[in-house]
């Protein structure tokens, strides 16, 4: 039986996920492989977005933001549950892409790039500034899920970062598994298309400017899911989470990886989550090394970090 | 009354900052159809490293001086090292370059300088001056005239002399003014460095007014962009209109609405612009539209 690339993708991601905590030293490793799991599942959406349909946000961090204080302001404000939150906080982000992307995907690729920008520094100008709202920079406190306490009613005990490790996973399951039906359906086809040239994908019919609103709206929800969750796991949030140093980690992460692969771009997120936790340098220079690396793998090896190997390997198997 | 003139006069100075800043974006836009991200980060650095070279012990106008041909020479060493190996990468791999630059220079300038705000002292010393009801600081005149004077220098060098023409030509179409001699890569250089040494001037002439740290060069870039898609992206007087509006719309809507907001208009003019005339004020009719 020979499985189709979709099939093998989430095969490896869930014998990873299941077999990494039988190597795990210590609980804290839970922790770091949920913080993976909710950057793979915003940088998922980025491989909707850049790499499927080949166009680049500098703002992703404002839905993240957007996802993340909807769950922290919705169930103290308005008694809804942080998971009803999670899910009002998705659809806000992606009325909100709705709304901002519609004027301006029907342009050029820059012009996302700088508006997106601009939309991300305005984020985080509102939740840095609306101190009676926000709590300002010092960030505010996040209402607990509660869905732990059930399961441990149920009899399934977890710790905190079990419980974590496993939600985290589980919606990046689903995130990357629609992320590749996504690939193969009609919409997919159109936004590849319109990826290798606007001008033929617009002969053959395809609507490019709705096709292009759809991957950025889709792509914001999953950012906004993927700061709902951070949220949520921290019990707490400061205005950092929508900025500018957030969208470009998302955007590096997936760059580094693989933009065009799903696979490639979570690897990509564990890679640069994993790396400040080991190397302290890293914390220090970062900025100094995402610039370096977005700069290197973008003139070096385009396709990122893990097609790049594979494509070396399968060249030296033949 | 002399509040609204005050605004305006304010608005005028940082206006003439963005104009510079649009302007570096316009060269090497059409030299290369590059929009560089890093743009920001040039006027971070004219205003850096004068601080630096002036603080061990340089007389201000050498550190100056030194500071623009210093960043000049990373604008060259950008382009030869980063955008021209990526030469024919599609538009999202040379964004991606050009941002990462801006992230990596923030990052070194971080490590180099420090992490402080600075300032020098002001060319004529700081003592208002009375106008019209209002008072303006003679830096500001400086910015003012500085971006005066760039323009009209770009505009003669664009319109009169042999290798204006020729960085026009290339602009117009790469292949044919390479078929006519245009040495291409001569053209790029020159642009980058332009276009860096032109940002770093803008450092240099505002650091005592708004003072400088590693992280302003962002926000700039992006309010640098905004003037020259309000004028009309690739054109020079698009740029500097474009400029002076965004600064007189900011320092109303601090004086007026709210000062915490007022960087959000660069934002809301973008998205106006896309919405009602992507062409800008002065920009080509034809766009690349789909």
């Amino acid at each position: 039986m020979t499985l189709s690339s979709k099939q093998a993708t989430l095969l490896v991601l869930v014998a990873l996920m299941a077999l990494s905590p039988l190597f795990f030293p210590s609980g804290y490793y839970y922790r770091i492989g949920s913080l993976i799991f909710v950057n793979g599942l915003a940088v998922t959406g980025i491989v909707i977005l850049t790499g499927y349909a080949g166009q680049i946000s500098l703002g992703h961090a404002g839905f993240a933001g957007i996802g993340a204080y909807a769950c922290a302001l919705m169930p103290p404000k308005f008694g809804v549950h942080p998971a009803m939150a999670m899910v009002l906080g998705a659809a806000m982000s992606g009325s909100v892409a709705y709304v901002v992307g519609r004027p301006i995907l029907r342009l050029k690729g820059y012009y996302l790039a700088v508006a997106s920008l601009g939309f991300g520094i305005l984020v985080s100008m509102v939740l840095s500034n609306e101190t009676a709202l926000t709590g300002g920079p010092d960030g505010m406190k996040v209402p607990e899920l509660g869905l732990r306490a059930v399961l441990n009613e149920w009899g399934l005990t977890l710790t905190n970062p079990q419980f974590w490790y496993a939600l985290s996973g589980l919606f990046l399951l689903v995130g990357a598994w629609l992320a590749l039906n996504l690939y193969d359906s009609p919409s997919g086809r159109a936004l590849r298309a319109l990826h290798g040239s606007e001008v033929a994908a617009s002969t053959v019919g395809i609507d490019v400017a709705a096709a292009k609103l759809n991957a950025f709206v889709i792509s914001a929800i999953y950012a906004s899911l993927a700061g709902s969750l951070l949220a949520l796991q921290n019990r707490m949030v400061t205005p950092d989470v929508a900025g500018y140093m957030h969208s470009i980690e998302m955007v590096t992460m997936a760059v580094l990886g693989g933009s065009g692969s799903v696979l490639g771009a979570i690897f990509g997120a564990g890679i640069l989550t994993l790396l400040p936790q080991v190397l302290t340098v890293f914390q220090q220079y970062e900025q100094v090394m995402l610039g370096l690396i977005m700069m290197l793998v973008m003139i070096f090896l385009r396709d990122g970090l893990l097609p790049s190997l594979v494509s070396l390997m399968r060249g030296r198997g033949e | 009354m002399s509040e609204t003139m005050q605004f305006l006069l304010s608005g005028i100075t940082v206006g003439a900052v963005y104009a510079l800043v649009a302007l570096g974006f316009t060269i090497i836009y059409n030299a290369s159809d590059v929009v560089n991200f890093a743009q920001g980060e040039f006027v971070m650095l004219g205003g850096m490293i004068t601080v630096f070279t002036h603080q061990a012990g340089l007389p201000l106008p050498l550190a100056a001086l030194i500071a623009i041909v210093l960043t000049a020479a990373i604008g060259v060493g950008f382009n030869k090292l980063a955008i021209e190996t990526a030469r024919g990468a599609p538009v999202v791999s040379v964004i991606i370059i050009t941002i990462g630059a801006s992230i990596f220079i923030q990052g070194v300038a971080q490590i180099v300088f420090d992490k402080q705000l600075h300032r020098f002292p002001a060319i004529s010393g700081d003592d208002p001056i009375k106008l019209l009801g209002a008072t303006i600081l003679p830096q500001s005149l400086w910015v003012i005239a500085g971006a005066l004077v760039i323009f009209t220098g770009l505009w003669l060098f664009f319109t009169k002399t042999l290798l204006g023409r020729a960085v026009l030509a290339t602009s117009n179409n790469r292949v044919a003014a390479q078929l006519v001699g245009i040495n291409i890569n001569f053209v790029m250089t020159l642009s980058f460095a332009l276009s860096a040494g032109i940002g770093a001037l803008a450092g240099v002439l505002v650091t005592p007014i708004t003072l400088v740290s590693y992280q302003v060069g962002i926000a700039l870039a992006l309010k640098g962009f905004a003037s020259a898609m309000l004028g009309g992206m690739g054109n020079p007087k698009g740029a500097l209109v474009g400029g002076a509006m965004l600064g007189l719309m900011e320092s109303l809507t601090a004086g007026f609405i709210s000062s915490q907001y007022k960087d959000a208009v660069a934002f809301v003019v973008i998205l106006a612009v896309l919405f009602a005339m992507p062409q800008g004020l002065y920009g080509r009719k034809s766009m690349d539209r789909v």
